[in-house]
């Protein structure tokens, strides 16, 4: 029921809305809870176990009952809690867990069969047949429990991740905060005051009360328009903090567009990782229930959160109010209702020494002892001094007292500690470095109280910052002591109710307990207590608090449970935002990616690099086509192919050379400017690392290239060999690999199209086989090296990046001139594998220079990275798996790279395992696929016939073991 | 977590590639026989508290030897490879 005049709600600005597809009109300021009341829409949802009728407990983000879904179809979300969703027009909200509709919901069965489904039902009752726990009774119990549904398609909306730093993060914009952060502002501290509601304020919005002579809210406009002039001090509305980590880092959660209608570019969520050299935890307190028969009905609420509606939302959660509790506060509740000329139908203080005015009927020493109603709250009973009574009342302001929100302090391991004069946990100091807590977080429940130990916490860590804070005068406000008397639980028969979210009585804590599931771990897993997406925050004191009881055991003896992060329920989508689709890695594309899928080339991943697969020719129907056409291009004519994503690293220095030797097993100081050399790298513990060319360009100069895959490795690998063991050596060493674009040009054609781009044309003799120079490509600087990694006359052509496109374009034109063009990544394999050249399919990381035949590269007459691990003898046993080649004896389907081999005549078992197949590739100038591979004592098994194994394609071949160079073994053609 | 690189100052976790204990940037001797080598090459503590470990700064290409606690999370300072004590 809206109450005219009351609360900071705007009246000129009605909303429309949706619930359960019902039109309702709420107003601006509104959330969807303080909307649903103000329609007397009590009833909002059916609890996960039980599918008992439930309403709105609280006005917060603690809310366990009123989960709803908001909007339909791909962009529906479930579990939205009412109390935290704003209104804007055109809501839909529907409730959820029931079936066929929330007023007539079939599986409220449930609660009729509650004797059957008490804590730990699932490890009892639906024991036996054993085989029918996966199929039936899990799935029924899956199906029958619940909240709401997620709409099974991706969602499409739009979240974000943001990182903040600042000196001081004030977590909680309530009375506590505000003056914290005020203090630290005017200190000059760079501040992020992050609020969770959509408003500054806190408790000051919800209380009747005055600070420095102004109502609440006036006074917390006041500080924040001076906040809002400190540019030093950021203000984060909607923004929950959710966790807290190591080194002042802190989580949280920002709703920054799911209060908005359109959101357009807006992110529904934003997760920001914050890191503040400072905090305060000024988070408040959250009220908790006291459990009795039947608490759980539609209408039965936080005093609080009927003070916050009333008095924030100008909202009476029901025509006629009860307040029960244990504290002073239910008489607070009953004073602003009355104010706000509500009924009050009855005051019930569990306290019997209290004094209470007012008009309504009192009752001390009193409890509530049961509760009427279907749908809703009708009736109450009390039980009193002088007997028992029925009260008729719709609403009932419950208040069991006052719990600090300690959950962040406790998100490193800290323990909260009990304070027997306020009957609650407070935070333990120095749980979390640097983080300290303030106001009701810490305790400190009165205004008063609040300012100040804001003010103080503030000016402390401006202190300890090193920017002295001015003691501020504190502003004048209410002081009162807070006067409470533990009352967890009615005694009585009837399911009184804890965990309204989990369904979780008293009685089934108390069964816990008779089981021996005494310790308050236990006690959660096997009634579920806490478990859900509230994590206890209303019920979990008073859970352990009768656990206690039923063990003979203080509360601090029985010890909290473990709050970890979140605190407050936080979407993947929001923690993953940016990481799905090609959010997960930045691509690379190469100076001639653009040209080349314009070819039509598809292309494959490199790393990070994207690389073309082959260049398909009009009526080529599949890549084989394409790759036979493109090795046989290269073979007879001139092929292209960028090589740009290879790492190279441009290596100065007077020390170079010597650098090189002690990084490559062979020697390089040897080499004349103007050459290069193939080097091969091993790993400390003496396995093949790297390989690939480094060509000495002028006199301390050398510019290496490594494998694609492995470049980022091994420059981290060069300058750690030369930071730690090195230090002295005189050189500098930079990755080029994004400066250059480089072109292989291979063929026996490759000499006429490298003359066509070269301003000063080359011959073989004075261009020989592993020569390199600067040269004029065009009128551009380049460099030519005279490498081969096809077997073919081959040079690659490198430029800077900028006329790389360029360069590609020209080149291709020309080539065609000759009857030659583009290969892809498929021919290139086929041809390295025809001469047998190693990629990181043969060193993959397990296989030594032994291995693949180049024990003789480790120089004898010097040290380097891996000789001395690498002379170990298991690393050199002639039994290992060698490398060699591997041919059809005689006709087969395919070739398999992972296929594994075995003796001809053995079984294609484990144990009689010889090697594997490491790299195969069909070979048109043999007519027939050739592979390389590993295989015991292989090179002294050449001639051999062994049995290919591929058990996932389930393809077999024999094969006769050869060496691993099939084509032109002596190197004539890559001369010539 | 963040460390102090000493060329660039305080950057994220994620500008580093982590290595492991610095104990690889005391290289045995060739010669040094095979115990030696099997320690430096395989055998590390797993320390609870005090460690030093490597971490290399992608952005700049330099190895720091950053000294934490493996209980506290803590960081506790951070040198260059090059001039860490061996």
């Amino acid at each position: 029921m809206r109450l005219t005049g009351r609360g900071l709600v705007d009246p000129d600005h009605p909303i429309a809305f949706s619930f359960d597809g019902q039109t309702y009109e709420g107003l601006r300021g509104d959330t969807l809870a303080s909307a649903l009341l103000a329609n007397d829409v009590r009833l909002v949802g059916r609890s996960f176990k039980y599918h008992r009728p439930r309403g709105i407990w609280s006005a917060g983000s603690e809310e366990p009952n009123a989960l709803v879904t908001i909007g339909e179809g791909v962009g529906q979300t479930p579990n939205v809690r009412a109390t935290c969703q704003e209104l804007y027009e055109g809501l839909l909200a529907q409730s959820q867990n029931h079936w066929p509709s929330l007023k007539r919901d079939a599986m409220a069965v449930n609660d009729l069969l509650s004797p059957f489904l008490s804590a730990g039902f699932y490890y009892k009752t639906f024991m036996w047949p054993r085989a029918f726990w996966e199929t039936i009774y899990e799935p029924i119990i899956r199906r029958a429990a619940g909240l709401g549904a997620l709409p099974g398609r991706p969602d499409t909306a739009r979240y974000d991740k943001a990182w903040a730093h600042c000196d001081l993060l004030v977590i909680g914009a309530g009375p506590a905060g505000l003056m914290a952060a005020l203090v630290a502002g005017r200190a000059g501290l760079d501040v992020i005051l992050a609020e969770e509601d959509s408003r500054a304020g806190g408790r000051l919005l919800a209380e009747r009360e005055e600070v420095d002579g102004m109502p609440g809210p006036q006074w917390v406009g006041s500080v924040l328009a001076e906040l809002t002039e400190l540019p030093n001090v950021r203000l984060m509305e909607r923004t929950t903090v959710t966790g807290a980590y190591d080194q002042g880092t802190y989580g949280a959660l920002e709703r920054s567009g799911l209060h908005l209608s359109d959101p357009g570019d807006v992110p529904l969520e934003t997760f920001w990782h914050i890191v503040a050299r400072r905090a305060i935890l000024a988070g408040g307190a959250l009220e908790r229930p006291i459990a009795f028969k039947d608490n759980d009905r539609p209408g039965i609420m936080a005093a609080g959160a009927v003070r916050a509606y009333l008095n924030r939302w100008g909202v009476s959660p029901g025509r006629s109010v009860a307040v029960f509790g244990n504290n002073d506060d239910a008489h607070r509740t009953a004073k602003d209702l009355g104010e706000a000329g509500v009924r009050v139908a009855a005051i019930i203080d569990s306290r019997s020494d209290v004094e209470i005015a007012g008009d309504a009927p009192v009752y001390t020493g009193a409890e509530v002892i049961g509760t009427s109603g279907r749908l809703g709250l009708s009736e109450i009973r009390v039980r009193h001094s002088g007997g028992e009574r029925s009260i008729r009342t719709d609403c009932l302001a419950v208040s069991g007292g006052w719990n600090p929100s300690v959950h962040l302090t406790c998100h490193m391991n800290g323990r909260p500690v009990w304070r027997e004069d306020i009957a609650a946990f407070v935070p333990a100091d120095g749980a979390v470095p640097g983080l300290a807590a303030a106001g009701a977080a810490a305790g400190s429940f009165s205004t008063a109280g609040c300012l100040a130990d804001g003010a103080k916490a503030g000016a402390e860590a401006a202190e300890a910052l090193g920017r002295p804070a001015v003691k501020p005068d504190l502003p004048r406000a209410e002081d009162g002591a807070y006067a409470i008397s533990p009352l967890w639980a009615v005694p009585g028969k009837g399911r009184a109710w804890l965990d309204l979210q989990n369904d979780v009585t008293v009685k089934d804590i108390k069964l816990s307990a008779q089981e021996n599931f005494r310790s308050v771990e236990h006690m959660k897993r096997y009634t579920t207590q806490g478990m859900a997406t509230d994590q206890g925050k209303n019920s979990n004191v008073a859970a352990l608090a009768v656990l206690a009881d039923a063990t003979g055991r203080s509360i601090p003896q029985t010890g909290t449970t473990t709050f970890r992060p979140p605190y407050a329920p936080v979407s993947i989508a929001a923690m993953g935002a940016g990481s799905r689709s090609k959010g997960f890695a930045p691509e690379r594309f190469t100076t001639s990616d653009k040209a080349s899928r314009a070819l039509g080339a598809p292309m494959i991943e490199a790393r990070l690099w994207y690389r073309p697969s082959y260049f398909p020719h009009v009526g080529e129907k599949t890549w084989r086509e394409a790759c036979d056409r493109e090795v046989g291009m290269v073979r007879s004519a001139v092929g292209v192919a960028d090589v740009s994503t290879l790492g190279k690293i441009d290596i100065q220095g007077q020390d170079a050379a010597e650098f090189l030797d002690f990084v490559y097993t062979n020697t390089f100081s040897t080499l004349k400017p103007g050459r290069v050399r193939y080097g091969l790298m091993l790993r400390e513990d003496g396995h093949v690392m790297d390989d690939g060319t480094t060509a000495c360009l002028a006199e301390n100069h050398y510019v290496m290239t490594t494998t694609t895959a492995a470049a980022g490795a091994v420059m981290r690998h060069l300058d750690f060999v030369h930071q730690a063991h090195r230090p002295k050596m005189d050189l500098r060493m930079v990755s080029v690999t994004e400066h250059w674009a480089q072109f292989a040009i291979a063929g026996p054609k490759a000499r006429d199209l490298v003359n066509v781009v070269l301003d000063s044309p080359i011959d073989n003799d004075s261009f020989a086989f592993m020569s390199c120079a600067e040269v004029s490509v065009s009128g551009v600087p380049g460099r030519l090296f005279r490498i081969s990694f096809s077997g073919e006359q081959g040079y690659e052509v490198a430029v800077p990046a900028r006329y790389g496109e360029a360069l590609f374009r020209l080149l291709l034109s020309q080539a065609a001139v000759l009857g030659g063009g583009p290969y892809g990544m498929e021919a290139l394999n086929v041809l390295r594998i025809e001469k047998g050249f190693i990629t990181h399919s043969e060193i993959h990381g397990r296989t030594t220079a032994f291995d693949i035949g180049m024990q003789r590269m480790i120089s004898a007459k010097k040290d380097c990275i891996g000789k001395t691990a690498a002379a170990r003898p298991g690393l050199i046993d002639e039994g290992r798996e060698q490398l060699v080649g591997l041919k059809p004896a005689g006709p087969v389907r395919q070739l398999t790279a992972g296929a594994h081999l075995f003796d001809a005549e053995a079984s294609a078992t484990r144990e009689n395992d010889q090697g594997y197949v490491t790299s195969v590739g069909y070979s048109p100038a043999f007519g027939t696929y050739l592979g390389l591979g590993f295989l015991k004592r292989g090179r002294a098994r050449h001639g051999e016939t062994v049995r290919l194994v591929d058990h996932l394609r389930e393809i077999e071949a024999l094969c006769e073991v050869c060496d691993p160079v099939f084509l032109d073994p002596e190197g004539e053609r890559l001369r010539g | 977590m963040r460390i102090d690189c000493p060329l660039c100052g305080t950057r994220d976790r994620s500008e580093f590639t982590y290595q492991g204990h610095a104990l690889a940037l005391a290289r045995p001797a060739p010669d040094a026989g095979e115990a030696a080598w099997d320690d430096y090459l395989h055998n590390r503590e797993n320390p609870a508290g005090q460690t030093r470990d490597l971490w290399y700064h992608d952005p700049c290409g330099a190895w720091v030897e950053v000294q934490r606690n493996t209980v506290t999370h803590a960081v506790t300072g951070a040198v260059l490879a090059a001039e860490a004590k061996r």
